[in-house]
Order: structure tokens, then sequence, then C-alpha cells
């Protein structure tokens, strides 16, 4: 393998499309004959639906047709994860019907769709269907909900329980490490909710060709291909060879759009029904209302230690929001993408989770950039900087202490936590020892010492983060309730005149696959990166695939497209073998060529793709063509880690915080791009830090979204946040033939505690001994707990 | 239906237009000029922004009746031919995108900025940029983009 891209910043290959305004993402796709479809929505959280009156709008000019619950109602989209209650019972999975007709059970359920000549026609006639509904009380809060006399989601749920779930030691166990501790940390608080807010609204066309009897459905997706078999297998019962799904330019997804939803399935119904291609894509307004939310945890969690600073145990109660509905993979996030992570970076002899998933009359929650592991690192990080604090010790002697040593995960085993994981390698001691330097910590200190002396409060706030990615070993995750495997797919296909053509099931929405794959590409078979072309996101050209989320493109999809890089290395051994006459043992492959040991004699990867193409000369019992798919299904989770640094000014008069520095050392294994890795981590810091400081889902007392807009919803801009200073260390996976472990996910996941921590920092330096601020932390907060 | 004509990178368009339609649609919809998008309803975002007359403006804040008689600049029209606007360069040199979604608008957004104040200080972009969302990126590169585009990093190659 060759070392000309792989490790270097290659500026990106797509970028020419996107600053020239020439992506073509889905609500740009205009197919002749198309009509336009428009939702209308339940306004309550929680009503009856007594009747429904379409006749008006039915009449209108330019309506096509009117879809209602009645018609549809009998299709539902499916859960892909199932969990188990504690006692063995299967996990309660309530219908989510395409269009309700009974009952609603969120703002924003979806009750008719109407198809129209234009967007504009269906909305107007929208407006004139009169639907009388009988409102009922609602319940958003998960911990209440569970309450005796909750209004009931869904009717045949008792205490709304979706269900509880534990993980970890044997309760007793933690209890009586509990019981032995001589400081025990306790902390309640709420892991908002958050919208994940990708830029482009979703949007999708359902085209149905009656010639070929085939649907093709266009899609703002992280996963063409699980959408197909969802659609096709689970809700419509569509014959999957005859549908097509394609997911061209998306913007922006972070967990938002892997899900299965309502509106792709009802487009390709419409598409049927009317003979005309449909097209649906939702407003800002509509996506703060349906596209799953994340997070929504209220958590009591107790951390003890011993006389030396020791852990000892970890002892958790949580309620997880699940929303009205189970969305494609909401229960697997607290439980099997949480629960596992509680180990974090130390040695914790006793852990143990007590879980209880919740529906409420709310969007459905699902992953969000972390998906689980946030959640996990926010309640570990948290609890050691309040330990720190209380014990008055330092925060990060006190990690030191109780990190796991170092491990390559080679010459020595992986790490087996107390919550099923087993780590692959790691040196944790290394990242937070860097970022202290990047810090100058003992300057730091003596700064913020300074600074309050002059009336300012400076803050510091750590947070040492482990995840786990590459999702997922198939096996494991199918012991666990997965109802998919999480293995992906790779296709190479050289063409005849050496060209490179590869297929992908990941899927890029930002990421960059279509220059980091052709860097590994390239390197491989040592060719230029303009003879590489990467191809997604259309379920007729690629094999199939199970798209991208928590961090796997590369790790298992990059894995993937390796092992069938070696297979044409392999066949183009043998054909160079006859050619030069000698033992394909006898040929080595490096830069290109195709060589004789010790010798002169080799041809180049070009005269072997023409060789397997035009088989004169040919070994005698090999197929013509260089053309390998191959899948790859990893061994085990791949488990990136990292010290995040926040530094943090309050302003004592207002409670305003600013996030003066913020450093990042992360350990994301090998690096193809590391401009590209720089920039995932960049854009999870700045969601994890608008989670500290400025974004959350609020609900009213009647389930209304009481800030469902941008206007209202505080996104981070650019004056919100800092230049942020990045370094890396590098402990390879030892595991995956490129040794990364994934890089989407990490800023977001240790980005949130140390903005936390180090706003409490700050308050503690002045005498506020507060314990926790809910998130976000708006000014209003902060400024309240220094008054307390 | 009121009749508008507008030049839209540097081609003039007659068209009749419903009273309603905003000017964002009617460049996507009636001129197919996709590279304009739309990410949200209450004019927050900024992936709509266009030049008219010379300024950055939202081009969901108006309607397309009220662009009657105006130059218009879009994404597309930006480029010189087959030479890149420097923002486009800075926008790629400097890893300034992900996903491309917020990209047209906030380079549209730059380049009035930078047409108003040619060397911006670090808070100048961040404040300039302020009305433009991007999910992707943190704002660290685009901060280097703009700084690419107006000869500020040419000293670190």
């Amino acid at each position: 393998m060759s070392n000309k891209f792989i490790g270097k910043s290659v500026k990106r290959i797509e970028d020419k499309r996107f600053i020239t305004g020439k992506g073509r993402y889905t609500d740009d796709i205009n197919l002749p004959g198309m009509t336009h479809a428009y939702i209308l929505r339940s306004p309550y959280a929680h009503a009856r639906i007594k009747s429904i009156d379409t006749s008006a709008a039915a009449a209108m000019e330019g309506v096509v047709t009117i879809m209602t619950g009645d018609e549809v109602g009998h299709y539902g989209v499916p859960c892909g994860w199932q969990v188990n209650f504690k006692n063995g019972d299967i996990m309660k999975e309530p219908p989510h019907p395409l269009l309700v007709k009974d009952k609603v059970r969120h703002v924003g359920d979806a009750v008719v769709m109407v198809v129209a000549e234009s967007r504009e026609i269906a909305q107007d006639a929208a407006e004139a269907i009169i639907i009388d509904y009988e409102v009922l009380p609602a319940i958003t809060d998960a911990s209440k909900a569970v309450e005796a006399g909750a209004p009931l989601v869904h009717d045949d749920v008792p205490n709304n329980v979706c269900f509880d779930w534990e993980i970890g030691n044997p309760k007793a166990e933690v209890d009586e490490a509990m019981a032995s501790a001589a400081h025990i940390t306790t902390l309640e608080f709420v892991n908002q909710r958050v919208s994940p807010n990708a830029m482009e609204p979703r949007s999708y066309i359902g085209h149905y060709d009656g010639v070929y009897d085939k649907y093709t459905l266009y899609t703002s997706t992280q996963n063409p291909h699980l959408i197909r078999l969802l659609m096709c297998a689970f809700v419509l019962g569509l014959p999957e060879h005859k549908v097509r799904v394609v997911g061209p330019d998306v913007g922006g997804g972070f967990g938002s759009k892997i899900y299965h939803y309502t509106e792709e399935a009802l487009v390709t119904l419409a598409a049927k029904k009317t003979g005309r291609p449909v097209k649906w894509t939702e407003t800002r307004s509509e996506a703060f209302l349906t596209d799953a939310h994340g997070r929504d945890h209220v958590t009591k969690a107790e951390m003890g230690f011993d006389g030396d600073g020791k852990i000892v145990g970890l002892r958790i109660k949580t309620f997880a929001n699940l929303g009205a509905y189970l969305s494609t993979f909401s229960t697997a996030v607290p439980t099997y993408l949480h629960g596992t992570l509680l180990q974090g970076l130390y040695t914790t002899p006793k852990i143990h989770l007590d879980m209880t998933c919740v529906f409420t009359n709310t969007t459905a929650v699902d992953a969000y950039r972390g998906a689980g592991r946030p959640e996990a690192t926010y309640l570990l990080e948290r609890l050691l900087d309040l330990s720190a604090l209380e014990m008055g010790v330092d925060p990060t002697e006190l990690r030191l202490k109780n990190f796991i040593p170092a491990f390559d995960g080679v010459t020595q085993p992986g790490y087996q936590t107390n919550v099923a994981l087993q780590y692959d390698s790691g040196n944790y001691h290394g990242v937070l020892h860097r970022g202290l330097e990047m810090l100058g910590y003992e300057d730091f200190r003596k700064a913020q010492k300074e600074a309050a002396a002059s009336g300012k409060l400076l803050g510091v706030g750590f947070s040492t983060y482990i995840e786990a990615c590459g999702i997922a070993p198939s096996a494991v995750v199918g012991s666990l309730g997965a109802r998919a495997g999480l293995y992906e797919v790779g296709q190479v296909r050289v063409q005849p005149t050496g060209k490179v053509s590869v297929f992908t099931g990941a899927h890029s929405h930002g990421q960059g696959h279509e220059t980091t794959f052709a860097q590994v590409v390239a390197d491989r078979l040592g060719i230029p990166m303009e003879d590489v072309d990467i191809i997604h996101g259309d379920s007729d050209t690629v094999a199939f695939g199970m798209g991208t989320y928590g961090s796997r493109s590369l790790a298992v999809g990059g894995s993937a497209i390796m092992k069938s890089l070696d297979k044409i290395i392999e066949k183009g051994a043998k054909i160079a073998a006859h050619k030069l006459e000698c033992s394909p043992d006898d040929i080595e492959f490096t830069d290109g060529k195709f060589t004789v040991k010790g010798t002169d004699k080799s041809l180049g990867f070009g005269d072997i793709a023409l060789t397997a193409y035009v088989p004169h000369v040919y070994p005698a019992n090999l197929e013509p063509g260089l053309d390998f798919s191959s899948f790859y299904d990893p061994t085990n989770f791949t488990y990136p880690f990292g010290c995040h640094i926040a530094v943090v000014e309050v302003d004592k008069e207002t409670g305003a915080t600013k996030v003066k520095r913020f450093i990042a050392v992360d350990d994301v294994g090998n690096v193809i791009n590391p401009m590209i890795v720089d920039g995932q981590i960049h854009g999870g810091l700045a969601q994890g830090i608008g989670q500290a400081l400025l974004e959350g889902v609020e609900f009213d007392g009647n389930g209304q979204i009481i800030n469902g807009s941008y206007m209202d919803y505080a996104m981070p801009r650019a004056d919100d946040l800092p230049m942020f200073e990045l370094d890396r260390q590098v402990t390879p996976c030892p595991h995956n033939p490129l040794g990364v472990k994934g890089a989407g996910e990490a800023g977001c996941i240790g980005s949130t505690p140390a903005v936390v921590n180090a706003v409490i920092d700050a308050l503690w330096s002045a005498g506020h001994q507060v314990k926790d601020i809910r998130m976000p932390l708006t000014s209003e907060r902060v400024w309240s707990a220094m008054q307390s | 239906m009121p009749k508008i004509t507008v030049t839209v990178n540097g081609t003039q368009r007659t068209h009749d237009v419903e009273g309603r339609l905003l000017l964002v649609h009617y460049l996507r919809d009636v001129l197919g000029l996709t590279g304009t998008h739309v990410g949200c309803d209450t004019s927050s975002c900024g992936a709509c922004t266009i030049h008219l007359d010379g300024h950055a403006v939202k081009s969901c804040s108006m309607l397309a009746a009220q662009a009657d008689g105006a130059t218009i600049t879009t994404i597309e029209g930006l480029a010189s031919g087959d030479e890149l606007h420097p923002l486009q360069v800075g926008f790629k040199e400097e890893h300034g995108l992900q996903c491309g979604f917020c990209t047209p608008g906030m380079i549209m957004c730059a380049a009035d900025l930078l047409n108003r104040n040619p060397n911006p200080t670090e808070q100048e972009i961040r404040e300039g940029l302020e009305g433009n969302i991007c999910r992707c990126t943190g704002y660290h590169n685009i901060v280097r983009a703009v700084q690419h585009a107006a000869g500020q990093l040419t000293e670190e190659v």
C-alpha cells in the first residue's frame, strides 16, 4: 500500500458541485408530470378524531387525490430493535400508522395527505379540510408519564412503559459497594431533548413506472437500502427487486435521516395511486414536529469513592423519553448505545443502570449524533468534575487515578467492561496529558484566581470520553435485539482501461466519502485519485448497504472496500504471473505494479486490467474480469476516545456565558484525511456546545413545542463559538484493516459536559456551590444559580 | 398575475408570477436555479441568500413581484466562467463545507461581507455570518474560508 494520499489533507472532490450551486438534493429534482403533497397534521398532542371531512378540499381545482387513515391507516412503520423487559417480556410495540384515523398522539401526527398540481394548491386544500377532535390531556415528561393516573399515550400500554431494562453488575453488589463508599456524589439532572436540525429539510419523491412495474423513491436518507428493505418487507409489502431507492445529495443527517419515516411510504403509495410522481418536502416547522429528536433523559446518578479517591461504584436510575411512537432505532439508543458506555474510561468495579423507556405525547426520540453515548458521557463526566469539587481534589488527578491503564489490543488484551463491551485499544492518560499541555493548566488556574480578583468568572471543564463506533458486529447486535445485520458492502469494479468504480453501501451526506474512500483505493492500487469514482446512494447501482451512522462508514464500509481491493490484487497477481511466467507467489504488488520478486520484470495495473477483460493470454481456469464485491462484518465495535477541555467566562451581572477556548484531543485511530477528520470534530463540537448553552426543545403543558422554529430554537451561530484548538493521538484500531475508529460523533459526545463543567467550576470559584444547572445554560439559568 | 422582469446572472427574464410567490421559489421552481436553498420558513437560516442589486438578501423574505426590475446574482452566477470566485476557492481550500446545503447562502452572504469590508477581523466575519446557519462545520473552517478569500491566510500555506 503506498502512502501518496492516505494521511494527507486532500481537498474534497465533491466540493465543486456544492460551491457552484450544482448539488442535487431531493427537492432539486423535478420529474415530468410531478404533483405535490401536503400533509395535514394534528395541532393537538393528544386527541381523538371524531370526524374528517375532506369533501370541500376534494372538489377544489388542481387537487389530484386525498388520502386518509381509512385508506392507508393499516400500514405502519416498524421499529428495528427489540428490547425486552427485565422480566423477559417483549417490549410494547404499538403501531405507527402512516396516517392516523383514531387517536393522534403528538403535535404533528399525520392525519390527511393532499396531493395536488402545486404545493400551494395542496396547502390551500388542506385548509379546507375539517377535522373534529376531542382533545385529551397530554403528557410530555417521561418521569411523570409512568405515574398512576397519567394520560395513556397508547390505551393498551400500561403506565406508558415501553419496557424497563437494566445492565451492569447485580444491583445488590452495587448497593453494597456504595454502602462502603467514603464519599458519594449524587447528581439529579435532565439531559434535555434537542432537535437534530440538519439544514436540508426532509424531502421525498415517489415515482411509479407502470411500463416496467417499478417504483422509485428519491429520499433524503442516510441509508437507501435500509429504507428499501423496511418499506418493502415491513410496511407496504412491495417486491424489493421492483423498488429502487435513491439517496441523492443529502444536506446533513446527524441521525435524523436514518429512520424510515411515514412520508416515504406515503409518496410511494400516492405515486402508484395517481400514476404521477409525488413530491413532499417538509417545512422547517414540520421538521421540528416530525424529525426524530435526540436525548431527553431524566436521571439520578450516584458515584461512590473510597478514601483514596478511587471509584467504587456507580448507580443510576434513568427515565428515557421515546416520544409517541417507536422510531427505527429508538429502543437501542437508551439501552445498548448508552448503558454499555457507562464504564467510561474508568476502572469502576461495580456499575448498575436501571432504565425505564417511556411513551409520551411528543415527537419520537431516536439517535442524534452520538446516540446514547453523549448521554453516558454527560453523566460520567459531570459526576467526575462535580466529585472533584465536592471532595476538594483536582478533577484531572481524579481522572488519572481512575483511568484504565493503556493497552494496545494486540500484545495486550482488550479491556472487558462491566457493561458488556470489550474495548479494543486505548491510551487514556495520553490524551488528558496532551490536553492539559495545550491548556497550560497551571497558568489557567493562576489566571482564574486573578480574574476572580478583578470580578470576572473563569471556569475550566473537563471531559474524557469514550464511544463505541464502527457499528456493528451483526451477531453481537443480533443477540441484543437488532432486527438487522450491521455489516457493510463494498464493490470494486476495475474497468478495462484501468479506471476504477467503487460502489459503497455507506452514504455520504457531508462526510466526504467521495474523497476519503478514493484516497484509500488510489493508494492500495497505486493509481491516481482521479482514476477512482466513488458511487453511493442508489439501490440500483450499489449491491446492498446499511448506510452511514454510528461513525461506521470508514471503519465498516472502508473495510469492505479493502476486502474487495485485496481480491482484485490477488486475482491481478494470478494474471500477472501467467503473463510473466512465474508463480503467483512470486509476484509482489507495489505502487501499481505487479513485479516478479527480485527482478525488474513487471506489469502495470492498467495492463492487468485490460488483460482481465481481453483474456487472450490468460490463466486456465480463471474467470475473465476484475470486479469484486465484499461484505465486511466487524468483529467488534471500535472505541475512539479523547479529552475535551472548555474554558468559559461567565458574566457575573447577567449570567451570560462565553466559550473562550475549546481544546479537543481526540484519538480516532488511524486517519486517512486529517482535514476531513478535523472538520467532523469541529461540527460535533458545535453541536455539543450547542446543547450545553443554547439548544433544547421545550414543550408547554399541552404538548405544544413552544420553540419549533429557527426564530425560537437557538441554533449555534458563527458568533457563538470560538476557533477550536485540536490535536490528535493515534492508537490504531487492532481489528479492522485500516486501523480506523471513526470520527463523526466524537466532537458531539465529549463537548457537552466539558462546557457545563466549566460553568460549574466558574461558579464554585466564586463561592456558589452549585451542583447542576439545567441545560441549556441560558444566562437566566446561570444568573439564577448565582443568586442561590 | 403580476408580470416581472428581472436580470438573473446576466440574463433578462420575464414571467407572470402568482402574487404570493416568494422570490426563492421563483428562482428554484420557475428558473430552475436550485443552488439557492430553502432551509427554514422564518427567514432565519440564510440558505436562500442571493444578491439583489448588489446586496445580500434572503430570497425567502420577499415576493418575486417585489423583485421586478432588479438585478439578481445567485450562486450559479458567482463564478466568472470557469474561474471560481475567491470565496468558492476559499470554501474548498479550507474545507468550509460538508453537506453543502448552507454553502451557497453562506458564500453569497460572505461575498457581500467582503464587498463591504475587504479585510474583516475574525469577530467581524463571525458577526457578518450570524444570519446564516451551518449545522456541519462548527463555523471554524467557514471563518477560515472567508479569511482565505480575503487573502489573510497566505502566510500559512
